[in-house]
């Protein structure tokens, strides 16, 4: 419906709109950081996991951060939620599923669940669901580089957001990451006409 | 949102014969993420939990039966089982209405083994639902292939240009059929071994190479795949004794160490111990056998996730 009022009878190129340089995105970074120093002290009851297949990047970048700052080693792990999407046999083809890397127990722990993008909401819980498998963690955080607002299916909410962003369902937030393969670390946000 | 999509090129498992290159390797990805399940504190994920799956078992079977039953589980799946020798096949009904009848009940899946070759093909054109082949008579036996080669593929990084050996009864086996066809599509070299009389007469038309002297065959191959002599299929005498046969294509383990190579040795079960393959040989560091049953449960898991998660 909305998308009926937007697009104009002359088909325009797709439109891409930086969001975060590679500069800015290193001090969001760092604050993203100092705010989890802030209540994770020294990470000894803390681990952190990377939502695959694209939050991993971020994990790591943050992973390294943290160890630099606080020079303790901090478990990470990846997390993949593909067995446990609530979208199995509601599409064409099943969603291809990525490594899961998790070596520690999550009993009694902190966690803080990390992906690039939060948007609907469903890949958190699916997360969530996934990572009890590897016990019960005390407490369950959520850091996200990009918050899209306004398009949340479930009740859910990130604690450590690096920048939110007003979007509508049409469009699409890329996060290019030099470890993916890109020259720089960047984020767009684009409009799908 | 989820770029990262694939499905397999046919709805159902019949054989290898039938499937792409491609479908094996998205099988065996999917494989390993799995085995990573089937590893954890808790195996069990939520995936195919509105899926109804029948076993139906018109042939006896231990290990496929429990490796099926153990994957439908480990995905949440509901699933029913049926053998064929307390049913009312014993009275009189067809395999189309057996079948039928079972969907009836709003079933999803049917994992079948039938003595007849070609009896899930036939299903495939007369019902709706998706079959996965758990073995046709002499025909195929796609999962066991498949848990065979992602074996290999695990124990040596790959299977292209690896020289896989078949020894024993080629003749009565379906696994060594569906072997073939998976590890050539693969890239795989492989050699049959066995006596003459247990030997299909073109079987080199597939594209492997034939030899008699297992002496020979160990020294070629890379991997050495023993299958059991089906005696329950094989209606004539094909050689003289089980002794016999032990005496001149049985596996020990001074043949094996004899070799001074490294050599991987599977048995897709049930092994008659001190026929085809001696204990101290079938227990020894070369053996993978126990591996393969581990990977047996994720391979099913692979094919019945990706199969049941397609649009029909």
């Amino acid at each position: 419906m909305l998308k009926a009022f937007l697009v104009s009878s002359q088909p325009r190129p797709m439109q891409k709109k930086l969001i975060l340089d590679s500069d800015l995105l290193d001090i969001t970074l760092n604050r993203l950081c100092q705010q989890l120093i802030e209540n994770h002290d020294r990470f000894e009851e803390t681990v952190l996991l990377g939502l695959q297949p694209r939050g991993i990047y971020l994990a790591e970048l943050i992973h390294q951060k943290l160890k630099n700052l606080i020079k303790a080693e901090i478990p990470l792990g990846f997390l993949d939620t593909t067995f446990h999407r609530d979208d199995f046999r509601r599409r064409d083809t099943p969603a291809k599923a990525s490594e899961t890397r998790v070596s520690f127990m999550i009993e009694g722990k902190k966690v803080v669940l990390i992906d690039d993008v939060l948007f609907t909401g469903r890949t958190v819980r699916a997360a969530m669901d996934a990572m009890i498998a590897f016990g019960r963690p005390a407490k369950v955080e959520l850091l996200v580089l990009v918050d899209r607002k306004y398009n949340r299916d479930l009740p859910i909410a990130a604690d450590y957001v690096g920048k939110y962003v007003n979007t509508i369902a049409s469009q699409r937030v890329l996060v290019e990451m030099l470890a993916q393969g890109h020259k720089q670390n960047r984020i767009w946000l684009i409009n799908n006409d | 949102m989820i770029s990262n999509m694939s499905k397999l090129s046919q709805p159902h498992l019949l054989g290898i014969k039938n499937i792409t290159p491609k479908d094996i390797e998205l099988i065996f990805e999917t494989t390993a993420n799995f085995k990573e399940v089937i590893n954890r504190p808790i195996k069990k994920v939520p995936s195919l939990r509105d899926v109804t799956i029948a076993n139906i078992f018109f042939e006896n079977s231990t290990r496929t039966r429990l490796s099926f039953e153990l994957a439908e589980k480990r995905l949440s799946a509901d699933m029913i089982n049926f053998t064929a020798s307390n049913s009312s096949v014993k009275k009189g009904e067809t395999l189309l209405d057996t079948v039928n009848n079972v969907l009836a009940m709003k079933v999803d899946m049917v994992v079948m083994r039938h003595a007849s070759v070609g009896a899930p093909h036939f299903l495939a054109k007369h019902i709706k639902a998706k079959i996965i082949n758990a073995g046709d008579g002499t025909h195929e036996h796609p999962t066991q292939a498949l848990l065979d080669t992602f074996s290999i593929y695990e124990k040596l990084g790959t299977l292209a240009g690896k020289k896989v050996a078949i020894i024993g009864d080629i003749l009565h086996s379906r696994v060594a059929l569906s072997n073939i066809f998976a590890l050539l599509k693969m890239g795989a070299k492989v050699m049959v071994c066995g006596p003459p009389t247990l030997l299909p007469k073109y079987i080199s038309t597939l594209g492997v190479t034939v030899e008699y002297d297992v002496q020979k065959a160990l020294e070629w191959c890379d991997v050495a795949n023993v299958l059991r002599i089906q005696l329950e299929r094989q209606q004539i005498k094909y050689f003289p004794s089980l002794r016999e046969y032990s005496l001149y294509y049985g596996i020990n383990k001074k043949l094996l160490d004899k070799l001074n190579k490294k050599i991987v040795l599977m048995h897709p079960g049930p092994i008659n111990r001190g026929v085809e393959l001696t204990s101290d040989a079938a227990d020894s560091h070369h053996s993978i056998i126990l591996d393969q049953v581990e990977n047996g449960v994720a391979v099913r898991m692979a094919v019945l996730y990706l199969l049941a998660g397609a649009a029909a």
